[in-house]
């Protein structure tokens, strides 16, 4: 399917495209706002991979809850409309260079080597009632543990993020 | 060599194409963190930084092993720590920020305390 491939350049090119803006941006309330569109893009390439269920999941948390908390902590830590003044050139031209230099490196590494193991398998998306079974099994290659050191750490989360920003 | 180039109008998606994606966002929260200096700027390149990782785990997963979903929960619970993380992380900010009035990263040393005569009375 070619529309497959065009949805697919497309969405790679806003997620280039938007991520650099976001880590440039002069202002942090629209480095948010590029970070949602870089989130947004990467969920439509779940979408793509037919994995239906986590793109639900990119949205309902990345874009929902943690860009709601980004846009908070923007919002309380500074002045509307006020510009954050640069950083120094130095700091950036070495930033630039050594992060070149990685995407160098692993991009030649990538181009050369990884073309032999796959193909594409068309297959449907993952029914829900399998991924709950085996997010909740306890049996071989099942996740009933991770999903319960997941739920202890989320309760420490919202312990230590109270405690953390109450007021004293 | 080059898969991207071969395939390119066949309509097949080839996975460096996803790996490429996901280097290229890797690197820019690598220059993100990198360069800028407000807490919150560095905390949108960590998240960038994770969003990254999540997208090779699926198309790994997709491409190399399509009958299981290891990489699938992989990246489930990635995004579930990443949460995590971006909630305790957002309230030490604003901690720091009641603290300090900004959230620089070069004006956290003013958050070390002198050495104090006082005694520590509670935790």
């Amino acid at each position: 399917m070619m529309i497959k491939e065009i949805i697919f350049y497309i969405l790679a090119l806003v997620i280039t495209v938007f991520s650099i803006m976001a880590v440039n941006s002069r202002r942090l309330i629209r480095s948010a706002t590029y970070l949602l569109f870089v989130l947004l893009a990467t969920a439509g390439l779940y979408l793509l991979l037919d994995y239906h269920y986590l793109f639900a999941v990119q949205v309902a948390v990345y874009a929902g809850g943690i860009m709601v908390l980004f846009i908070f902590a923007i919002l309380l830590t500074q002045k509307p409309g006020k510009n954050i003044r640069p950083e120094p050139l130095l700091q950036r031209v070495m930033a630039i260079l050594l992060s070149s230099a990685g995407l160098i490196f692993c991009g030649i590494i990538i181009y050369q080597s990884v073309n032999r193991v796959y193909h594409y398998v068309e297959k449907v998306e993952i029914p829900v009632k399998e991924i709950g079974s085996t997010l909740m099994g306890t049996g071989k290659y099942e996740y009933i543990l991770p999903f319960e050191a997941i739920s202890i750490m989320l309760l420490a989360c919202i312990v230590g993020a109270i405690m953390i920003a109450r007021k004293r | 060599m080059g898969a991207i180039f071969d395939n390119f109008g066949s309509g097949v998606i080839p996975l460096e194409g996803y790996i490429f994606i996901s280097l290229i966002m890797f690197f820019t929260g690598i220059y993100g963190f990198l360069s800028r200096k407000s807490l919150l700027m560095i905390l949108i390149s960590i998240e960038m930084i994770l969003n990254s990782a999540d997208i090779n785990f699926a198309a790994f997963n997709r491409y190399l092993y399509p009958d299981q979903m290891e990489g699938f929960f992989f990246a489930l619970f990635t995004i579930a720590i990443s949460a995590c993380e971006t909630a305790v992380a957002i309230a030490i900010v604003i901690n720091i920020y009641r603290n300090l009035n900004n959230v620089e990263v070069d004006s956290l040393q003013e958050l070390q305390e002198p050495e104090s005569t006082e005694t520590k009375t509670e935790i």
